[in-house]
């Protein structure tokens, strides 16, 4: 448990195993979904799992649309739910 | 697409017409477009006025099926000069544009942000083109299959036609398929990038050539860009011959909110491997101007093959070396703009009105040496 690495997922701490995948520590915290659809805001996570589908985005330390199934998980990363495309500040 | 507007506008003439596609609906040259109907790329000449007819015809489209139906968005184009000397450029070519029609308005650098809020402030000036539209070009080809099927149309997919039936005058009479022979008065050579092939199982050749180019897809984002933006080196790279890799950036959001990013011309076959390197160079010049999409992460890419002829202009009309034989083909990069104004010439040709424009620019036997076609003529002298 020691070499454990910690991010937070909004206010909880996520528990991860070095090389484990931002998806992975959080399908095994319990969490099915973590973002919602640009239209109708339906509940997405993990679908495909191999990086084609992007359906299972995620902010990454202010980065949005990062592939929870591809991206590792840093200790200290600050991961957030993605509503729609989070994007909203680029809109014109 | 083309073959599809054919379709749609002889059977609205009143003509019995069969679709036959080797493939799916859309699946050849159609799928890998961009959609684009723009009169801002063209030059004085023959293509202009077909693009100038094409948007008219767009716009009825639009107002006929329903714009929503098509995803045809007439968002307006905004080409952007990014050196002094691409700005003087621009502005000489609007100026020869505004004479003949096109209805383009010169941007200063200081007005550029307000048509688009997010390029970069790194530009020296720009043209806005509010004629030009975007289209969403699967949709559109399956939409206009459908009322031409409502106007009594027959659609068949996974149908290759494999050669030509003429009649004992050596007229067309119809073509074979794997699964039978079609009798038909006209045979339209709708093929996109395999019309030289279809052309030539006809016994009438026309050079039809692939180009070949690749477009970026983004991940879905809300409005980013509001218009076509694309360089002014677009234009010179558009009418180019030259056969190795150029890349001109053409950036555009898409009602499902991806962006695409375009394009690479090269000629290189019907090779579809896929190179990296155009992929980078796409990829770098749209940051250049758009520099948010350096954080934006991208889906895919797509490739597909321009119908080029060494004129760049399309073939379309009759052919007076086979009886029946109609070509519409050709487009280059514009088969999707063009469309529109294609199968309405055709459809009033075949029916003996008056074409809109002058066929004669795009006439399929004009790429025959003069000497050649004498000779090639029963009875002629070489």
């Amino acid at each position: 448990m020691s070499d454990r690495l910690r991010f937070t997922f909004g206010d909880r701490e996520i528990p991860a195993e070095p090389g484990q995948s931002i998806g992975a520590a959080l399908i095994a915290a319990g969490y099915r979904s973590w973002r919602t659809t640009r239209q109708g805001g339906a509940p997405r996570g993990i679908f495909c799992g191999i990086g084609i589908c992007f359906d299972c985005l995620v902010i990454v330390n202010g980065r949005p649309s990062q592939r929870a199934c591809l991206t590792e998980a840093r200790h200290g990363d600050q991961v957030e739910p993605q509503e729609g495309a989070g994007r909203a500040g680029l809109a014109c | 697409m083309v073959g599809a507007a054919c379709a749609f506008y002889c059977a609205d003439a009143g003509l019995r017409v069969t679709v036959l596609e080797r493939a799916s609906v859309a699946g050849g040259t159609t799928s890998a477009g961009e959609g684009n109907i723009l009169v801002s790329d063209k030059e004085a000449g023959a293509e202009l006025d077909l693009a100038l007819l094409s948007i008219r015809l767009w716009r009825e489209l639009g107002d006929r099926i329903g714009a929503g139906q098509l995803e045809l968005q007439p968002k307006g184009g905004v080409v952007v000069a990014q050196t002094p000397e691409a700005a003087a450029g621009l502005a000489a070519l609007t100026a020869r544009q505004r004479a003949l029609g096109v209805e383009v308005t010169d941007v200063s650098q200081a007005e550029l942000p307000e048509l688009e809020p997010n390029l970069t402030r790194r530009a020296c000036s720009g043209a806005w083109y509010p004629q030009d539209m975007q289209v969403q070009p699967m949709l559109a080809a399956a939409e206009l299959l459908r009322q031409a099927r409502a106007m009594g149309a027959s659609v068949r997919t996974r149908t290759e036609v494999t050669g030509f039936r003429r009649d004992a005058g050596g007229a067309l009479a119809g073509v074979d398929t794997e699964s039978g022979p079609l009798t038909a008065r006209w045979v339209i050579n709708a093929a996109g990038t395999w019309g030289g092939e279809v052309a030539a199982l006809a016994g009438a050749p026309v050079p039809v050539l692939p180009r070949r180019g690749f477009i970026l897809v983004t991940e879905p984002l809300p409005v980013v860009v509001r218009h076509k933006v694309y360089t002014a080196d677009y234009v010179a790279s558009v009418a180019s011959s030259d056969a190795g890799l150029e890349t001109s950036v053409v950036v555009e959001g898409t009602r499902a909110g991806t962006v695409l990013i375009g394009a690479s011309r090269e000629r290189v076959g019907f090779d579809r491997q896929v190179s990296l390197t155009v992929l980078r160079t796409l990829a770098a010049q749209a940051i250049g101007l758009f520099p948010f999409l350096a954080e934006t992460v991208l889906l895919r890419s797509y490739l597909g093959f321009r119908p080029y002829c060494p004129d760049h202009l399309p073939v379309i009309g009759a052919d007076p070396r086979v009886p029946g034989l109609v070509h519409a083909c050709g487009h280059e990069g514009a088969g999707i703009g063009l469309a529109a104004a294609t199968g309405r010439l055709i459809a009033q040709s075949l029916t003996g009105a008056a074409t809109d424009l002058d066929l004669t620019p795009f006439r399929p036997d004009r790429f025959t040496p003069e000497p050649a076609r004498a000779a090639a003529q029963p009875g002629g002298t070489a």
